[in-house]
């Protein structure tokens, strides 16, 4: 009898560890991002997206250069990253299906997904930033493509393997091509899962800040160039939220609100959209 | 077309490796690679440089941040898929999952304004009064508690590892056949020896391949580190006391480095963490792998 107390008891205090541990998780999420929308909400003004920033120690500005050059970098990220991504995906999961190069190359995927962000900025850095002797706004939006691809490719990968073989055959009894039957009938059923991938992937690289430190560095002064150095939102928030002075961290603040809440309405559409075509 | 593209991840992969090697190859000559990774010296005016510093700040976070994460990663996967009622268990993976998704920068804004004053008002103080008087742990948690530490930096990424720990884990706990588990049940074992016994041991593959995971992007977090470390090249045995890692030290001096040897030594340190996180994602996939034979046979 005494025994099964003791069982009964303890197994009593291991699920209420495990209930303690999900609210434990569940209050730091509410913890960060309550902190985030009540700082940031403080600060955001209409001047921090229309007005450029003024000299360090001076109150006012904005950062509308960042926001500009972060729009810029991360659009030119995916109009790089995702073509080679998909094009990529496309390979592994209908021409070398099975294969083994196929199963290497999505087995080095999956690790360069997790790969530090920072040792990209080194890479490029080394081969982009360093040749031509300054840094550039292409540089980083090539680091960050970098980081899309490998993610991109594996979900491609994924989506189109869960397109029925008997879709394709019925393609190729009409005596379609293989390329026509991937575009007209495999695009099609995996396209919501494509461009799920591709959602999520911008909300990866959207916050990355550790490889655009030394590829596009940054620019306290607008700019569109992005043969020169860009300014970020990401490398902002770092340079303000280090400085010495208030105004400074309320528009650190403000600006990971706003970065924070874009990739979180990314990340919840591209769920969304999952489950909505999944939904079996 | 579609094979060179995919065929970029192999050549990235490589030029990565080919790069930092050439980029590395001052130091390498200068210094040697043992001796590069044993020296505790980092100093850009007398040009000498060693890895050790940095090192053990990454092992130490790293280390500290899974002994955290590890159960609290692991109840939650029990909770969501054994204790929660339907209603809520997608809403708490959902939630989990989006802690995921912040970006780094926020976990170190957050960390430098508001969780390291925390830390160094309330939790370190309160730390050195109960277990910090005890022998083995005095020289843990030894000096002013500032908050710009290794304590707080591995609060940080033990938050931000504890969602890719808890999902891989719930979705092996998920694959545990129910027959087994009915089974269990059917000769009177409750509810938590039925986890202990028959679930854990049964997914245990797959929840090592996810913590190794966890430890791989540990080890090579940035952001939310560099906030809350101080950037200090010091061997401390005390966790208040501010460090460096690896890529806290790539953030804070890359663009500064001013000489040849102190940009090779720089890219040294992102060698040796490249080969670092490489193998230890590497190790992670083939566990994963391996438990994913195991459960689809």
């Amino acid at each position: 009898m005494n025994h099964e107390i003791k069982r009964k008891v303890e197994g009593f205090i291991a699920l209420l560890f495990s209930t303690f541990a999900a609210f434990f998780g569940l209050f730091w999420l509410v913890f960060i991002l309550g902190d985030v929308v009540v700082h940031g909400l403080g600060a955001l003004k209409l001047g921090l997206f229309l007005s450029d920033p003024v000299p360090a120690g001076i109150e006012g500005g904005g950062l509308r250069n960042a926001f500009i050059g972060h729009l810029m970098i991360t659009s030119c990220a995916t109009l790089i990253g995702v073509p080679v991504g998909v094009l990529g995906g496309t390979f592994l999961a209908e021409y070398a299906r099975g294969r083994r190069i196929s199963r290497i190359i999505s087995i080095l995927a999956d690790i360069m997904v997790s790969v530090p962000s920072i040792i990209i900025g080194t890479f490029i850095y080394a081969i982009m930033v360093r040749p031509v002797g300054h840094f550039s706004g292409w540089a980083g939006a090539v680091a960050l493509a970098i980081i899309m691809i490998p993610v991109v490719l594996r979900t491609t990968e994924d989506m189109l393997s869960l397109v029925p073989w008997t879709l394709r055959e019925a393609a190729f009894a009409l005596g379609a091509p293989y390329y026509k039957v991937i575009v007209q009938v495999v695009y099609r059923g995996a396209a919501t899962g494509i461009f799920t991938g591709i959602l999520l992937s911008i909300a990866r690289v959207a916050g990355e800040t550790a490889p655009l430190l030394f590829t596009a560095f940054n620019n306290s002064f607008f700019s569109v160039n992005m043969n020169g150095p860009m300014p970020s939102l990401t490398v902002s928030v770092f340079q303000y939220a280090m400085g010495p002075y208030d105004d400074w961290h309320a528009q650190a603040w403000a600006a990971s609100l706003v970065i924070t809440v874009f990739i979180l309405f990314l990340t919840i559409a591209g769920r969304l959209l999952l489950k909505w075509r999944y939904k079996q | 077309m579609t094979a060179v593209s995919s065929l970029t991840v192999i050549v990235l992969v490589a030029g990565i490796l080919i790069v930092l090697v050439s980029e590395s190859s001052l130091a390498i000559h200068k210094f040697g690679i043992l001796n590069f990774i044993t020296s505790t010296d980092w100093d850009p005016v007398k040009q000498t440089f060693g890895a050790a510093t940095t090192l053990f700040g990454t092992l130490v976070t790293t280390v500290l941040s899974l002994v955290i994460a590890i159960p609290v990663a692991v109840g939650i996967a029990i909770f969501i898929t054994e204790i929660a009622p339907n209603f809520l268990k997608g809403p708490i993976g959902v939630a989990i999952e989006l802690l995921a998704a912040i970006p780094s920068i926020i976990y170190g804004l957050w960390g430098l304004f508001t969780l390291a004053p925390i830390m160094s008002t309330y939790i370190e103080p309160a730390l050195q009064d109960t277990i910090g008087k005890l022998p083995f742990f005095s020289a843990l948690l030894d000096g002013t508690p500032m908050g710009i530490d290794l304590l707080t930096a591995s609060v940080i990424l033990s938050i931000m590892i504890i969602p890719f720990t808890a999902s891989i884990a719930r979705d092996s706990f998920k694959l545990t056949p129910e027959v087994v588990k009915e089974s269990a049940y059917a000769i009177g074992a409750t509810k938590w020896e039925v986890v202990k016994n028959v679930v854990i041991p049964y997914s245990k593959l797959g929840v090592f391949g996810g913590v190794v995971l966890s430890m791989g992007r540990a080890l090579g977090e940035t952001m939310a580190v560099a906030f809350v470390l101080g950037n200090n090249h010091q061997i401390t045995s005390s966790l208040l006391n501010a460090a460096a890692t690896i890529t806290v030290s790539l953030a804070n001096e890359f663009s500064e480095a001013d000489t040849d040897i102190y940009l090779s030594s720089l890219f040294f340190l992102a060698l040796v963490l490249f080969v670092l996180s490489f193998v230890t994602l590497f190790i992670a996939k083939i566990f994963l792998n391996r438990a994913e034979r195991k459960y689809s046979r």
